[in-house]
């Protein structure tokens, strides 16, 4: 985590590149990074669980569709609703959820509180997918993106493709750089006390349990901020956005990028999206295809992409 | 017909059983040059469900779909035809990033699609109101999607899940019952299902005493046989579908339930799964658009064809895609194979006003909703198959509710 | 609900609990034993029901292809333990889960390409057809009272052989500690193959003999997997005992759940499996951590 040169150096890159990209891409490509660079953030907020506090959760779809179902309900049918007020319910409601789910969750550890969070995410699932008050299986139109404006004036226009695009990366961005910040803070540091010794952590006197929940509060959040970005992209939620195939393809994303490093979710979520986007391309039978290079990666790749790179000469602060 | 190769193979995907046709046998083949006069090819995007439990739907309508074209030549208005096929994985998540591959990084003159109706509003979220492609849904059956939701551009090929089951609560009315317990999945198309199928059966004087919903999609039966049996209707109306249906059929058989309470529904519990399901389903009594025992001409040629071409028997879903086919047909026809953005308004108004005469389901036309207009047939199941009895409801049109179309 | 109407659904709950259990037996051995997350345990459920349609459509007799299966089943699941799972052992359990996703994956196509995409019935075999009568109108399928009984079989078979052979023993001992039961001279890597491909048979031996009431289509390893995970947790990790106690609970509540409170029917089981992890996190036989 400490800034020497070559890490620091890739970032800007990166950067550089996404930022570039809408000027080169073709639209669908565009458009194509703004999911990726969605999912990105979604697998980052789980990092924080999975990676840094030792918490593997099988259930952060549920925040992530949550914020999307919240942004429906709130968006009438024929105008469209502040971006500010938006956002704050939607965050509000992804974190209510998660210090509700957390609070029960955390005093699980290790495969119960994989099962747990799954339990309570399928719980959610069933009620948004039963309920025809919340559009029931067929899910919720989202009819007009939220407007930024400051009284009368517009500040930016998210109908706008290239405007919506610079905001999703700079939402990226400030979510990157939040667990940057958090994570070099003392309670970052306890955080991943936890997830090398919970008893040891303890004995020096923190009260683990609630560092584990305001984690997962955090990290409910973020991603009820990426799902919120998702429903606002496409227009649509629906009970799908909050089952377990979700939860396990973000997990998937995280593990496959390398966990417990932050630039990993979105390595693994690029690597991801292009690959299975590529795969489709190219043959009927991509899923197996799909299927043997996860298998490979694992056997020959520990440590998921990050791996690859953390093997280079080290930076890091471990 | 089929030593030419006019029409080219799929990029993305190569359906072994389109092999069978022979025009689409060059497999991965990309000719160099087009083999009409220069001609680009018409794009026609397919984002079907080809892995997980819906893939024998995807793959019957894409089937039935090509057939049509082949058909009549392998061409649309004189052009080859460029298929360009994306598993949907039945998964409304992924269906805005399929629907905006096809529509925008492949500009499809025409996109087919889906079988899953929350993929069919994700879909219609990004192709509502474009000027390019025209969608044409082969299965979906979500009321919205020609009433609320309804589009300039969207037309549906196959049904209303209201039109599938209207008829139900006559037929059951007519038989004499007084009492219904109703029995779906907990989802969208089984209540939408189930609200149609009792509509009338109320009207009549019938009393609906339950109505009962299994979580989807979980097909443990027991408990709710159990309370049907304690209940002692006069009728059970149930809509299951695929490997639902043939678990439900046949426990409810094994309940000893088949006897005493006859058992109504929509055709999908029964129509192409009489084989799995065995002496279970005989005398259940389904209304749908379509049954393989229609016995008219074109529907004999079109199984002997279908049998033909892939080594299969046809079913509802491959009916709904050959008509997908001749909607295609009709649309690119009315432009002279003009595709283009101003070619738009001409193909719309021909699809509008559609009239499919050579449906293996028998004539229909469209509606000014964009959904069919067709006739329902009663059948009951005997021997095996599913005999017709009757026409159920003639030219049954959705009520399409709350559709506005500018145009 | 009176009398009669409770002791049938009882009946259902027991008879469906039975049948969770054997549907996670499989489950119970790689992950409730041997401690690996195997998500594609639905997977090779999946492919036993295949077999089985695929072997009584050749040899006309269900129990003659259970008995041609699961020499299959085994061989599959050796080779993959072999091949992939063996290299894990000593890896974080995230690693199983990648990896056992991309299983499913792998299978689920393979399914696909050996047998299509359609749906299937396989007949329930003759002499095990018929119903007995249960109430005034309602009878009970026999082969589905055969299924229970396999499942007490299988379920006693299980305890046995872990609590009472020197294979069980071993496993114990692998699965609490490798590298002083390797000391003492145990092949575990032997253990292990031997344990992992008889839960691959367990679970495709479920899939073969559900074959019958649950029919054969793709996508239907789906449904398996996340209930048999939870039979196994909230029975608590590592206990056969548990596992069973495990499934009779959930078949009670779902079934009750299902008559009862048919608003909230789908969340019962998951609100059963929070409460149970509140009440103890280890599960209801599990070690305490």
């Amino acid at each position: 985590m400490t800034a020497s040169p070559a890490p620091v150096l890739l970032h800007l890159i990166a950067l550089a590149l996404l930022a570039a990209f809408p000027w080169v891409g073709g639209e669908f490509y565009v458009d194509l990074a703004l999911t990726l660079m969605i999912l990105a953030l979604f697998a980052l907020s789980l990092d924080l669980l999975v990676g840094y506090t030792g918490l593997v959760s099988f259930g952060h779809a549920a925040f992530f569709g949550l914020a999307g179902y919240v942004l429906a309900m709130i968006t009438p049918e024929t105008e469209p609703v502040s971006l500010w007020a938006a956002l704050a319910a939607c965050l509000a409601a992804s974190a209510a959820a998660a210090l509700v789910i957390g609070w029960f969750s955390v005093r699980t550890s290790g495969i119960y509180f994989i099962m747990i969070t799954l339990a309570f995410a399928q719980m959610l699932y069933y009620f948004l997918s039963e309920s025809p008050a919340f559009g029931g299986s067929d899910g919720l139109f989202v009819n007009f993106r939220p407007v930024a404006a400051v009284g009368d004036w517009l500040l930016f226009d998210l109908d706008d493709p290239m405007v919506f695009y610079y905001f999703v990366l700079a939402t990226l961005l400030a979510g990157y750089a939040l667990l940057t910040t958090i994570l070099r803070a003392p309670f970052g540091q306890v955080l991943q006390g936890i997830r090398i010794n919970e008893g040891r952590t303890r004995a020096l006197g923190f009260p683990t349990p609630r560092y584990k929940l305001v984690s997962f509060v955090i990290a409910g959040t973020l991603a009820g901020l990426a799902g919120f970005l998702e429903a606002v992209h496409t227009g649509y939620v629906s009970p799908g956005h909050l089952s377990w195939h979700e939860s396990g393809i973000v997990l998937m994303v995280v593990i496959l990028g390398g966990r417990g490093t932050l630039y990993g979710p979105v390595l693994g979520a690029f690597t991801f999206g292009l690959l299975r986007n590529g795969l489709q391309d190219v043959t009927e039978h991509w899923i197996l295809f799909m299927g043997l290079f996860i298998v490979a990666l694992v056997l020959f790749l520990p440590g998921g992409i990050a791996g690859l790179i953390r093997r280079a000469p080290k930076g890091g602060s471990q | 017909m089929t030593d030419t190769t006019r029409a080219r193979p799929s990029r993305r995907r190569f359906l072994a059983g389109a092999a069978a046709t022979g025009a689409i046998a060059s497999t991965g083949f990309v000719p160099t040059r087009f083999a009409i006069g220069g001609q680009a090819p018409v794009k026609v995007g397919i984002l079907l469900p080809y892995s997980g439990t819906y893939a024998s739907l995807g793959e019957a309508i894409t089937n039935g779909m090509k057939m049509r074209i082949e058909q009549a030549g392998g061409t649309l208005g004189g052009r080859p035809v460029e298929y360009i096929a994306i598993d949907s994985e039945a998964s409304p998540p992924q269906a805005p990033r399929h629907t905006k591959k096809l529509v925008i990084k492949d500009q499809v003159d025409f996109l087919v699609g889906p079988v899953h109706s929350g993929v069919a509003l994700a879909m219609a979220q990004v192709v509502a109101g474009r000027d390019k492609p025209i969608m044409i849904i082969p299965n979906a059956g979500a009321n919205a999607l020609t009433r609320g939701q309804c589009a300039r551009n969207i037309f549906r090929a196959s049904f209303s899940n209201w039109q599938t089951c209207y008829p139900c609560g006559q037929v059951m009315a007519d038989d004499g019952h007084k009492t219904v317990v109703t029995m779906t999945w907990k989802y969208a198309a089984g209540n939408e299902i189930m609200a149609a199928g009792t509509e009338l059966f109320k009207e009549f004087g019938g009393a609906v005493i339950k109505d009962i919903r299994v979580p989807f999609p979980d097909v443990e039966f027991q408990a709710h046989l159990s309370e049907i049996a304690a209940l002692k209707p006069d009728a059970v109306l149930a809509f299951f579908s695929g490997g639902g249906a043939i678990k439900f059929v046949k426990d409810y058989a094994a309940a000893g339930l088949k006897d005493s309470i006859p058992l109504y529904g929509p055709g999908f519990l029964t129509e192409g799964l009489t084989e799995g399901q065995g002496a279970a389903a005989e005398g259940i009594k389904t209304t749908l658009h379509y049954a393989r025992t229609l016995d008219t001409p074109v529907n004999r040629m079109f199984l002997e064809a279908y049998k033909k071409a892939y080594n299969k028997e046809a079913d509802v879903f491959a009916v709904q895609g050959f008509d997908t086919g001749s909607l295609l047909l009709q649309a690119i026809d009315a432009t002279e194979g003009d595709t283009g953005a101003d070619a738009s308004p001409a193909m719309i108004e021909a699809l509008s006003a559609a009239e499919v005469p050579d449906s293996p389901r028998g004539p229909w036309r469209m509606s000014e909703a964009h959904n069919p207009i067709m006739d329902i047939y009663l059948r009951q199941v005997e021997g095996g198959v599913n005999k017709i009895l009757g026409v159920a409801s003639r030219d049954l049109e959705d009520p399409a509710t709350g559709c506005k179309l500018d145009t | 609900m009176d009398l009669a109407q409770f002791l049938v659904q009882a009946l259902n709950g027991v008879q469906y609990g039975l049948l969770l259990f054997l549907v996670a037996s499989g489950l119970t051995l790689i992950f409730g034993i041997m401690g690996i997350i195997n998500l594609a345990h639905g997977a090779f459920y999946m492919i036993g029901a295949y077999l089985a349609y695929w072997l009584v459509g050749l040899t006309d007799n269900l129990f003659l292809a259970i008995l041609l299966g699961i020499p299959i089943a085994v061989a599959v699941g050796l080779v993959i333990e072999r091949l992939l799972i063996a290299r894990l052992y000593d890896r974080d359990h995230l690693d199983q889960v990648l990896l056992t996703y991309g299983l499913i994956l792998i299978l689920n196509e393979t399914q696909k390409i050996l047998w299509g995409s359609d749906f299937h019935g396989v007949p329930v075999p003759e002499m095990l057809a018929g119903s007995v009568p249960l109430t005034e109108n309602q009878a009970y399928p026999v082969y589905r009272l055969f299924i229970s009984a396999v499942c007490l079989g299988v379920a006693a078979g299980m305890w046995l052989v872990i609590a009472r052979t020197r294979l069980g023993m071993m496993i114990r001992a692998g699965a609490s500690n490798r590298e002083m039961t390797s000391a003492l001279g145990i092949n575990i890597g032997r253990v292990f193959a031997i344990v992992f491909a008889l839960g691959v048979a367990l679970a495709a031996f479920s899939g073969m003999i559900g074959a019958p009431v649950s029919s054969v289509y793709p996508g239907m390893g789906d449904r398996v997997l996340i209930i048999s995970f939870v039979v196994v947790v909230i029975g608590g990790i590592g206990s056969v005992k548990g596992a069973f106690i495990g499934a009779l609970l959930i078949g009670l509540a779902d079934t009750f759940g299902r008559v009862l409170v048919p608003d909230f029917a789908s969340m019962v089981i998951y609100a059963l499996m929070a409460l149970v992890l509140l009440w103890r996190p280890q599960g209801l036989f599990g070690r305490a951590p």
